[in-house]
């Protein structure tokens, strides 16, 4: 190698173990907030963190309990949220991505699905105050499940029109030139190859729904004891330990805590699977 | 048939007739076919005559509208908005780009093979079913006994009689190309269209996929665009040379490729450009 | 209709054909000089020329060889279509022809050094005509295959008649010499052979016109070849009396 390309060859290894340590420092930086984050939830909870925290109810202040109709609740409202969000979502998607999306009506629909995915929980959350809980006098069970709803919606329409139009045209056009109608085509080809993705985006929703806290202050509020009826408030755990961890009782701080750590779990645990999904389906099909 | 023309007429005096071979009347002919991409002109006045029971191969080099004018016959292009085809094509003496001559029928009468294998995300039992289901109400047995036949005549039958209900991804790229064509037969139609189909295979997959056209020329009707003109030389009966839109050299391939008449076509097959 | 105006893409290609048609070019004369050689042998009864074309022929057959491998490996990896196909079909057949009449230049040189034994008889003077009709011929036949020039071929392809019916006047000649003088038999038979040569020389050089044709029309030439080689049917009664 000549003298010139020889120092090139040197500078161009430095700058490349130069990126190289700093784009390591940078990760360990990322990880290092989360694995504190961890350990702090895990540190400050660990007085709760025993069979009563999935078995006892929320105790009145200065006595020990759990965290079961917080849990129970947000398991409710949160599937309440997909069961809604869900098929309107995929059917939205649909349309965008078979339909109308290259249309100047599917780009604008985009857009505003865009505008919606990014909205503020609080304001959808106010949006729903507005016109289910002063329109029916009280808040509900409901009314939160509806406000975590309109969260999921522009997610689900997003990955499902994008993991459609992932889907090769080749094989659109090899199922229509069976001649087999375009809408029997969707259900039974194109959702059967898209759904790994539209399952992952399902998941993603969840994920983030489970820990939104604004959007159920005022609707679905909270509540002391267990209970399953939509009609009235529920508790949740973001409520819960939003109440408990700016109170002034150790158990209830302790708590707050233990709910935190649990809620981080299960969304990393979410995240996780999904991402899962998408490798295993990714190794299946190249 | 009465009145498409035959000009395969001049065609077969030339060379020796097979004696064992159906006469050579038209099946498919495109009249006056042109064809546009929103303002771009992709086709300039083609006609052109698929014979029945042969093979047509269409070469020519890039963006000369080979696939299109495949994709007309089955009038796939029509999922695309902007791309206008005027001008005839005729099925058996109908004019398939009639806006009443059902898309359906048409489709099932015509059959597409694309570059890219495309399984459906199913079992290998299922990808042939699909199609056969949609159209007809068959017992268990029968559609059995269709799916054997499809794969049979798909040369593929013999590989995966053992797995049928695995799924299609999992066949290796040849496979899953010859599950394609097995799919495309398996609703019986009368013309086979094969878009570049061996583009994507290795030499021996390539050598299988060819020898399954050979077999299939004494029930189909096909024509096949490709790349590789000496697979259009080892396949075909006839041979379509196209350039920029237009068609300039159609006969026998033996003829195209030994003596062609066009210095154009001369040019192309013999790798000089110009 | 000449030579297609382009290239192809592939540099290579076009080396290799150019390689062979080279190849045809020497080897073509090569077997007009040893004709033109052999014919100069006779006339000057030089034998140990003659003992050097005899030699030289090795030459002609080696570039045969030669070019029937490119051919097989131009067959093999270029596939070639069409005209190029033509090309090198017809290289093949040229060459083979070519060292066929090379063989014969080296015979007609051969049969002089025994010529050369006996004393010189009347006929001999016939045979540098002969010769150089065909030298001629051939001549003609490499030019228009340089050129690719297939009119140039089909005049040439006529001129074969006249060889012919010249090759048929000897044999007469000769065989009414043979009948005179019994003395004369050897030498003349000599001559009969190398008459013969020539005359096969000329026909080779008519199948080198006949490829030609091909090359250029992909058709073969319609007419049929003009046999003027009456030698097959001459009797003794049909000679001239002395």
């Amino acid at each position: 190698m000549s003298k010139v390309s020889a120092r090139l060859y040197r500078r161009r290894r430095l700058v490349n173990h130069v990126s190289l340590t700093f784009s390591f420092l940078a990760t360990v930086f990322g990880l290092f907030w989360l694995f504190w984050i961890l350990w702090t939830a895990l540190s400050r909870g660990i007085n709760a963190m025993k069979w009563d925290l999935f078995t006892q109810m929320t105790p009145p202040p200065g006595s020990d309990g759990g965290l079961l109709n917080a849990f129970a609740g947000s398991l409710i409202m949160c599937f309440g949220a997909i069961l809604v969000g869900t098929p309107i979502g995929i059917a939205a998607g649909t349309w965008l991505a078979e339909y109308a999306g290259k249309q100047r009506l599917g780009e604008i629909v985009r857009f505003v699905n865009d505008i919606l995915l990014s909205a503020p929980s609080i304001v959808l959350g106010l949006f729903i105050y507005e016109l289910v809980v002063h329109q029916v006098g009280h808040f509900s069970a409901t009314a939160g499940a509806l406000a975590l709803a309109l969260i999921v919606l522009p997610v689900v329409v997003r990955t499902t029109d994008e993991m459609l139009r992932l889907v090769p045209s080749q094989m659109r056009e090899a199922a229509l030139s069976l001649g087999v109608p375009q809408w029997k085509i969707t259900v039974q080809v194109l959702f059967r190859s898209a759904m790994p993705g539209i399952v992952t985006g399902i998941l993603l929703a969840l994920a983030r729904i489970s820990g939104e806290t604004a959007p159920l202050l005022f609707t679905a509020l909270n509540n002391q004891y267990w209970s399953t009826d939509l009609n009235s408030p529920m508790a949740s755990v973001p409520v819960v330990i939003f109440q408990y961890a700016m109170s002034p009782y150790e158990s209830w701080q302790s708590l707050a805590w233990a709910g935190a750590f649990v809620v981080t779990i299960f969304v990393l645990a979410l995240s996780l699977i999904a991402r899962a999904i998408l490798v295993r389906n990714k190794v299946r099909n190249d | 048939m009465t009145n498409a023309p035959s000009s395969f007429a001049l065609q077969t005096q030339v060379a020796p007739a097979r004696t064992d071979a159906p006469a050579v009347v038209a099946k498919m002919s495109a009249r006056n076919l042109e064809f546009h991409y929103d303002s771009f002109q992709a086709l300039k006045g083609v006609n052109l005559d698929i014979a029945e029971k042969r093979v047509t191969a269409l070469i020519g080099p890039s963006g000369c509208g080979k696939s299109t004018l495949l994709r007309i016959f089955n009038r796939i292009y029509a999922i695309y908005p902007r791309q206008v085809a005027q001008g005839e094509v005729l099925l058996d003496d109908e004019n398939i780009l009639d806006p009443k001559y059902s898309l359906n029928r048409l489709r099932s009468k015509v059959g597409m093979v694309f570059q890219k294998p495309v399984p459906f995300p199913m079992s290998i039992y299922e990808n042939v079913a699909y199609a056969i289901r949609h159209y007809e109400k068959l017992s268990k047995a029968d559609l059995d006994a269709r799916v054997e036949h499809a794969l049979r005549q798909g040369a593929l039958w013999d590989e995966v009689k053992d797995k049928l209900k695995q799924s299609a991804l999992g066949l290796s790229g040849g496979q899953q190309q010859r599950l394609c064509i097995a799919r495309a037969v398996a609703l019986k139609p009368d013309v086979l269209l094969l878009d570049e189909p061996t583009s994507a295979l290795d030499p021996l997959a390539t050598s299988k996929i060819e020898q399954l056209v050979a077999d299939l020329k004494e029930h189909y009707t096909i024509a096949i665009v490709t790349h590789n003109m000496q697979q259009a030389a080892r396949c075909s009966d006839f041979t379509a040379f196209m350039y920029l839109g237009e068609l300039v050299e159609f006969g026998e391939t033996e003829k195209v490729f030994t003596k062609p008449v066009k210095q154009q076509t001369e040019d192309y097959i013999t790798g000089r450009f110009g | 209709m000449t030579v297609s105006s382009s290239d192809h893409v592939v540099k290579s290609y076009d080396d290799e054909l150019r390689r062979l048609t080279d190849e045809i070019q020497r080897m073509g004369d090569l077997a007009l000089t040893e004709l033109e050689a052999a014919i100069a042998a006779v006339i000057e009864r030089d034998s140990d020329a003659a003992e050097r074309i005899v030699q030289s022929d090795a030459a002609v057959d080696a570039l045969e060889l030669e070019v029937s491998q490119d051919v097989i490996r131009l067959l093999a990896l270029r596939q070639p279509m069409a005209r190029d196909l033509r090309e090198v079909m017809a290289a093949l057949r040229i060459a083979s022809d070519i060292e066929r009449i090379g063989d014969y230049a080296a015979n007609v040189a051969k049969r002089a050094i025994a010529l050369n034994q006996s004393a010189p008889v009347r006929p001999v003077y016939g045979l540098p005509r002969l010769g150089e009709l065909a030298a001629d011929l051939l001549r003609e036949v490499l030019a228009a295959y340089h050129e690719r020039d297939a009119d140039r071929a089909l005049l040439a392809w006529a001129r074969d008649e006249e060889l012919d019916r010249l090759y048929t006047s000897m044999f007469r000649e000769l065989l009414t010499y043979m009948m005179e003088d019994p003395r004369n038999i050897t030498p003349c038979t000599h001559l009969l052979f190398m008459a013969k040569n020539i005359e096969r020389i000329g026909d080779h050089a008519t199948n080198i016109a006949e490829n030609i044709y091909f090359l250029v029309h992909g058709t073969q030439i319609a007419q049929a070849r003009r046999k003027d080689d009456r030698s097959a049917s001459v009797t003794e009664s049909s000679l001239p009396h002395r």
